[in-house]
């Protein structure tokens, strides 16, 4: 090491340091640093208290820094389903519940494929034509032509990634805004999906054909749905423990046990409730475990997976991922594409609902539905921000409020008017906690 | 010291932004074990030189050389996978990601080639922050929480990960205090001592003169001297960066490329 003396007055504090500080074995090797250097922790942190007491002040601190997550959606989840259950007893009945829980999870899926091109702050506009197309691809191919229902549901998953491919392309290498293109394709898709279907505009579904199964078979038995809670509970509280216990073993801070414990015991409330009404009902609907799946399993992505981390850098900050060394185009093009394909089996998952595929299919205001559920449920339009739950959390506050004005007798108009009143109402809360954010230095 | 084959040479690099002329027919050897400061006035070419070799930006002209072999870098990829780490001016942190997020971005430690290994990540973030001595409240929270200082400390941190052979630092301790500055002097010096390439880019003299071996100024995007620290003054380096000498080796290569004046 070179001592330089000082240069010009300029007051440099040099502290050689001691020979076992350098690292060996290159930049990356562990180094063992002097303990009065630097303290563990910043003692101006402010650290979470042990317990409940603790644990209302941490909520507070992160509603007032406007990290409301989902907070929102599910006050305005209990408000609504407060409002019809008190209007009609009917709203808060198995029955009413269980089909809700169906019939969310077409909108459900096409949202979750939402949810992965917000969190790049793009949109896909195109998202209900392609439902509608991929819904007429496997109609006719399977119910038409005849082909094996395996393989049409496949072409139709397919389909729907090939046109997230084409959309991704033209918006990642050719450059033109995501918002154009998929306008283009909204309408380009849609002539597409007329043209497949052909002079008669209808395809029915016998019913029996794989789809329909998928989306109409229900576990009857007791057990399944309380299996399913207890194995959704074991699962969060196994890898919670063992995400602690890795953590401990390696020194760094990990969750209390008693936050890990509070946690599963809210999640099995919820879910041990819902298991127990839907077994008030038929039981547990495949629809709504597969779409649990889904979202459980691209929520993992997201967080836990390489790729996961690259779609939230590009939300974030294009250039920084850029210099990163991410390959930008090719987020952005498979992140379309996932977009597409999921959008693909929402659109299969409605045509089972309706036990067809026609000339209206992925129309009306579904796409509107979907992009709304996504950022009703608390992901960003901004960007860089959000989970595939809101999917979840939003299709449920979107379909809640339609089945409550059904029952309510209440016209399409008045539910076009409060879902947009909602929408809006979901967006200002984003504006505003990203302002907050930004105040409380969180953004 | 500094003997042999650089690790980096760059040979007549050009670059043009539209109207702008910001870098011509550029100069530079790096050597292992050899700190290079690049030193010139506001607007001189020095960060657009480093994203020219970065992969951010491609020159125009000129060639690479990396180990004596010319080498096209034309992504941020490409100058990772030879071993050149860079520290940016702007920084360019994900805000909406925490620290240890931004640290090992593109790089992750993971298992089974796909899942994030969190953990190793975040111990492994501590100790090199550590060695920096930068006091971080927490490395879970969001860049867009930390002050300035901090984030050119994260940033720095982050061109420590992987095992660059050349590490290029943009005006690393333009935010940083005393103690802080000190530290990434250290840290310097002791890349340096590891045998690594280091450019660094400085405003500050006294920095420049603590730990640089060699010396180039550019002005106005071209060469206006190298000097070896060791047979120079502050003086000569200052009324080279301002344009009070004009070098003798560029004024000569200026008539040789545009003819005699
Ligand atoms: N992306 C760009 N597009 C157009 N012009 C640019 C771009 N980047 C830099 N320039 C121009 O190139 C010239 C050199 O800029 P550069 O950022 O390399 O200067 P610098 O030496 O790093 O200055 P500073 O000390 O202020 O950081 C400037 O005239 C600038 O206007
Ligand atoms: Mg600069």
């Amino acid at each position: 090491m070179t001592d330089q003396t000082p240069n010009g007055g300029e007051e440099r504090h040099h502290r050689p340091l001691p020979e076992d500080t350098m690292p060996k074995g290159g930049v990356n090797a562990p180094v063992p640093v002097a303990a009065e250097a630097t303290p563990a922790v910043d003692p101006r942190l402010i650290v979470r208290q042990e317990g409940v007491k603790g644990y209302l002040g941490e909520f507070k601190r992160r509603l007032s820094s406007g990290e409301l997550g989902s907070v929102p959606v599910v006050l305005a989840l209990i408000v609504i389903w407060a409002v019809f259950g008190s209007l009609n007893s009917s709203f808060l009945s198995a029955q009413n519940l269980s089909n809700l829980s169906q019939q969310i999870v077409g909108t459900g899926m096409i949202a979750i494929g939402v949810v992965f091109v917000l969190l790049l702050g793009e949109i896909d506009l195109s998202v209900g034509s392609v439902s509608g197309l991929c819904a007429a691809i496997y109609a006719v191919l399977s119910v038409t032509h005849g082909v094996n229902q395996g393989v049409a549901l496949l072409c139709a998953l397919v389909g729907g990634a090939v046109v997230g491919l084409i959309q991704g392309f033209f918006f990642a290498k050719v450059g033109v805004p995501a918002f154009v293109v998929t306008l283009a394709g909204n309408l380009g898709w849609n002539g597409l999906m007329l043209q497949i279907l052909g002079s008669q505009g209808t395809v029915n579904l016998p019913g029996t054909d794989v789809v329909s199964k998928l989306y109409s078979t229900f576990y009857g038995q007791q057990i399944a749905a309380y299996g399913a809670a207890f194995f959704g509970v074991a699962l969060f509280l196994a890898a919670s423990l063992f995400d602690a216990q890795r953590r401990r073993a390696a020194g760094i801070p990990s969750r209390p046990l008693a936050d890990i414990v509070l946690r599963t015991v809210l999640l099995a409330i919820v879910a041990f409730l819902a298991a127990y009404t839907l077994n008030q009902y038929k039981g547990l609907p495949l629809a709504l475990l597969i779409f649990l799946i889904f979202i459980v399993v691209l929520e993992y992505m997201l967080r836990r997976t390489a790729y996961g981390r690259k779609i939230f850098a590009l939300g974030g900050n294009i250039e920084g991922a850029r210099r990163a060394g991410i390959s930008v185009p090719t987020i952005r093009i498979t992140v379309f594409m996932i977009c597409s394909t999921m959008a693909a089996v929402g659109g299969l998952f409605l045509a089972a609902q309706i036990q067809s595929a026609s000339q209206t299919s992925g129309g009306g205001n579904l796409l509107m539905n979907a992009i709304a559920a996504a950022v009703i449920g608390g992901t960003s339009l901004f960007g860089g921000r959000g989970s595939t739950w809101s999917a979840l959390l939003g299709a449920l506050v979107i379909g809640s409020i339609q089945s409550g004005m059904n029952i309510e007798g209440l016209s399409n108009a008045i539910q076009f008017m409060i879902t947009g009143a909602v929408l809006l109402a979901a967006v200002v809360i984003d504006s505003l906690a990203r302002r907050t954010q930004k105040a409380a230095g969180r953004a | 010291m500094v003997t042999g084959e650089p690790v980096l040479a760059l040979r007549g690099v050009s670059k043009r932004f539209g109207a702008v002329q910001a870098l011509t027919d550029v100069e530079m050897e790096v050597h292992a074990g050899e700190v290079v400061a690049l030193v010139g006035d506001n607007g001189a070419g020095k960060s657009t030189l480093v994203k020219s070799i970065a992969g951010v930006h491609q020159p125009d002209d000129g060639d690479i050389e990396w180990g004596g072999r010319a080498v096209t870098i034309h992504r941020p990829q490409d100058a990772q996978h030879l071993g050149i780490a860079t520290v940016y001016q702007d920084l360019a942190l994900c805000d909406n990601l925490d620290v240890v997020g931004n640290l090992f971005l593109g790089r992750e430690i993971r298992h089974f080639g796909v899942v994030l290994d969190e953990v190793a990540m975040e111990r492994r973030s501590r100790e090199l922050l550590d060695t920096l001595s930068i006091r971080i409240p927490s490395v879970r929270i969001p860049i867009a929480s930390l002050s300035g200082g901090q984030r050119q400390v994260v940033a720095i941190a982050r061109a420590l990960i992987g095992s660059p052979k050349v590490v290029m630092l943009d005006e690393p301790t333009a935010a940083l205090g005393v103690e802080q500055t000190a530290q990434v002097l250290d840290l310097v010096e002791r890349l340096r001592d590891q045998g690594l390439g280091v450019i660094l880019i400085s405003h500050n003299m006294a920095d420049v003169m603590a730990v640089a071996d060699t010396v180039v100024v550019l002005r106005l995007g071209r060469n206006n001297g190298v000097f070896d620290k060791s047979s120079t003054n502050q003086e000569q380096i200052i009324s080279a960066i301002t344009g009070a000498t004009d070098n003798a080796v560029t004024r000569r290569q200026a008539r040789g490329t545009e003819g005699p004046q």
